[in-house]
Formats: C-alpha cells, sequence, structure tokens
C-alpha cells in the first residue's frame, strides 16, 4: 500500500493532482496554529524571569532556526534519491524547498541579531553558532543560483543535489557548536535528551509555532512544486488537455 | 537494486564521507580558533595570548563588582568556580550583567594581571522560565542550604 502510494506520487501528474487537494488543508492547519502559537506565545505565556518580554521573538526565531536545518535535511535526502534512483519528483522538492529554507535562515538571523542587541550588547559575534547559520544561508543561496545558471532543468538539479549533500555537514556542525566549542549563543533548551529546560507554559505555545511552521513548509513546498510540474511538462498532454479545459 | 544505482549510492556514499572527514580535520586543526572565549583557568595558566586582545568568558562572582568614582568604570571577577581574574571595564553594561550571569568579555591583559575590557557581552543561558518559578527554585535552594537533609548530618 505504502509503497504503491510512494510510486504513484513519483509520478508529476499524480503528485499534481494530490498536491493540489492537500495545499488548502496544510493552509487552513498553519493558520489555526499560527494564530493559537502566536496568541498563548505573545500574550499567555509569561515573561522570563531574567530577559522580561524579550524573550518573546524565540517564538519565531526559534523555530525558524530549526525549520532552517528541517528543510536542509529534506532538500539532501531528496536530492540523495533524485541522484541514485533519478526520479523527477524529488528533484521538484529539492528546489522548491531551497527558497524557503533560504527565507527561514534568514528569519533565523534577523530575529537573533534584534534579540541580541539587548540582552547580549551586541548584534552580531564570530561565534560558532552564528557563523555556521550564516555559512547555511549561504548555501541556500548557492544552491538557488546554481540551479538558476542551468538551463537543462534535469542537469540543473543534479548539481543541486550535489551541492545539498556537500553542505549537509554543516548541519550537525551547527547542531552541535554550541557543545563543542564556547560559544556566546546558549545551548538547546529543547532539542536535547534531557528535560527540557523551559518551562511548561512558555513551551507548549513554542511547539506550536514550531508545528505551525512546518505546515506552512508543507503548504509553500507543495505549490511550488506544482507550479514547477506545469512548467516541466508543458508540452505533455494532460498539462495542454487541463489547461485546455480552464480555458472553457 | 540494480549494479548501476548501487554503484551510485556508493559514490555518494564515499562523497559525503570523504567531505564529513575533511571537515572534521579542518575543524579539529582550527579547534583553538573557534574557542569564542577563554576560561579564568586557561588564562591563569597563560595559555591565552598575551600580546594582543582575546575573549574571556565566565560568571561575575557575587560580591565582586565595584563601582568607580567616575561613575562609568565598573571592576569584576570573572569565574569558572575555579580561577577568577579580575576585569575593569569602561562603558554601559548590557540588560543582562548582573553577579552570578554568564559573561563574555573583550580586551587585554595589563602588567598587574588585570583584564582590560573594551567590550563586555552578557551569555545568556539555556533556561527559560516565569519569574514565580525562578523565586520559588531560589527559596527551595536556600531552605535546602539553611536546613541540610538530617541524613547529611548523620553521617
Amino acid at each position: 500500500m505504502i509503497i504503491r502510494f510512494f510510486h504513484q506520487m513519483g509520478s508529476p501528474r499524480y503528485f499534481y493532482n494530490v498536491a493540489g487537494k492537500l495545499v488548502p488543508w496544510f493552509m487552513v492547519s498553519f493558520l489555526i496554529t499560527l494564530v493559537f502559537g502566536l496568541y498563548h506565545g505573545l500574550f499567555v505565556a509569561p515573561p522570563d524571569y531574567q530577559q522580561g518580554e524579550s524573550y518573546r521573538i524565540m517564538y519565531i526565531h526559534v523555530p525558524s532556526a530549526w525549520m532552517s536545518m528541517f528543510i536542509y535535511v529534506v532538500m539532501a535526502v531528496s536530492g540523495l534519491i533524485s541522484l541514485v534512483w533519478r526520479i523527477k519528483m524529488t528533484e521538484i522538492v529539492v528546489i522548491s524547498s531551497a527558497t524557503v529554507g533560504a527565507s527561514f535562515t534568514f528569519l533565523a538571523l534577523a530575529t537573533g541579531s534584534l534579540w541580541g542587541k539587548p540582552m547580549w550588547g551586541t548584534w552580531w559575534v564570530w561565534d560558532a553558532r552564528l557563523t555556521s547559520e550564516l555559512i547555511l544561508l549561504f548555501l541556500y543561496l548557492g544552491i538557488i543560483a546554481l540551479h538558476s545558471a542551468i538551463e537543462d532543468k534535469r542537469v540543473a538539479a543534479r548539481a543541486v543535489s550535489i551541492l545539498a549533500l556537500v553542505g549537509v555537514v554543516n548541519i550537525p556542525i551547527i547542531h552541535y557548536s554550541v557543545e563543542w566549542w564556547n560559544t556566546l549563543h546558549q545551548p538547546a533548551s529543547v532539542t536535547k535528551f534531557d528535560k527540557p529546560s523551559m518551562d511548561m507554559s512558555m513551551l507548549i505555545p513554542l511547539l506550536t509555532m514550531a508545528i505551525s511552521f512546518k505546515l506552512y513548509y508543507g503548504a509553500v513546498v507543495l505549490m511550488r512544486a506544482r507550479a514547477e510540474i506545469v512548467e516541466r511538462e508543458r508540452n505533455s498532454r494532460w498539462v495542454q488537455e487541463m489547461v485546455e479545459q480552464e480555458a472553457k | 537494486m540494480n549494479p548501476i544505482r548501487k554503484k551510485r549510492l556508493t559514490l555518494i556514499g564515499l562523497m559525503v564521507a570523504g567531505i564529513g572527514v575533511a571537515t572534521w580535520l579542518a575543524l579539529n586543526a582550527f579547534d583553538e580558533n573557534l574557542m569564542f572565549f577563554f576560561s579564568p583557568s586557561e588564562v591563569v595558566e597563560g595559555k591565552a595570548p598575551e600580546a594582543h586582545p582575546f575573549r574571556i568568558g565566565g560568571l561575575v562572582q557575587s560580591d565582586s563588582v565595584k563601582r568607580k568614582p567616575d561613575g562609568l568604570t565598573t571592576a569584576f571577577s570573572v569565574t569558572d568556580n575555579a580561577e577568577a581574574v579580575t576585569v575593569e571595564y569602561t562603558g554601559i553594561l548590557p540588560d543582562l550583567f548582573r553577579e552570578g550571569q554568564g559573561i563574555v568579555a573583550m580586551g587585554q591583559l595589563n602588567q598587574n594581571g588585570i583584564f582590560i575590557a573594551s567590550e563586555v557581552l552578557a551569555k545568556h543561558d539555556e533556561n527559560y522560565m516565569p519569574p514565580e518559578v525562578a523565586e520559588s527554585l531560589k527559596t527551595a535552594h536556600d531552605e535546602a542550604v539553611a536546613n541540610p537533609q538530617p541524613q547529611a548530618s548523620v553521617q
């Protein structure tokens, strides 16, 4: 059953139809979790014992930083599948994820910087965590640039997949940078095997925001993938029939 | 899995492993430069550079913060609970600066072994809690210190 489903999802036409049905669900659940997470994070959660109200920026910062790494791992895995099995759909997933991943990375860096000025006393320092996250942003930008530099979409996808796989070494570096080296950035509060170092009243809105951002990524990647499918398959019969039907 | 795919998978595996090893070697070689700061123990042992500025990181020792008469200069000790180094800084301290707080200071040691800082940054820890929880934790801790457990006194 599951194998058959994945087999069918490998077909652009099938993917296009299923994705079209899924997008509204992702969007609605994204909006619901977003409103819940933001309301509870910004208004209901208590202020922090040291940082006061300023800590609330973490409701955007932390989920964005998680997403920046999560999306990169998705791209690397899809890149691996594209290189080995030459599946068109995973190639499309790689490139459809790049822009949204870059946006989350930028958001994480920008919100972190805004928080850093009042809390640390500086906008930016070259410590291991901040530097490796900046490298991640450059990797995303490199992937986007490389993809648009190559005319042939399938060749471009292969090049991009290799770059995504090369850059995947950065992911454990980002995650463990705060443990391996002395950094100004604090160690992990939530993503560790121990009990989270965060009060429940603050943790629940944070996890809701993390789910919300994942749903947003789901919606965006499906929409972008659909656009990419139509562009790539514009000469195939099913796309032309669909366009003719829409025109009527 | 057919042989071509197997070959591709092996090649990619080797590539990723190779890059992993190369990165690991590079990071190991630069280990010292990747350290954002030196601990007071390392400074006392003389591991920190003498000729050029470096960063020192640790906790602000309690009851060590003294304001100089000029109103802008602050002197305090930075400790890692083993060694302590005296730091002097002229300027505005960040919001989170207080006794017991982790900080990172940039500067240089003078002849008397006092660290003259040009910049002081507060290091935040990973704990997030409401003020009431922090208050009750503190009270519980103070009580535990004031009245040690009976078992402890028997031994």
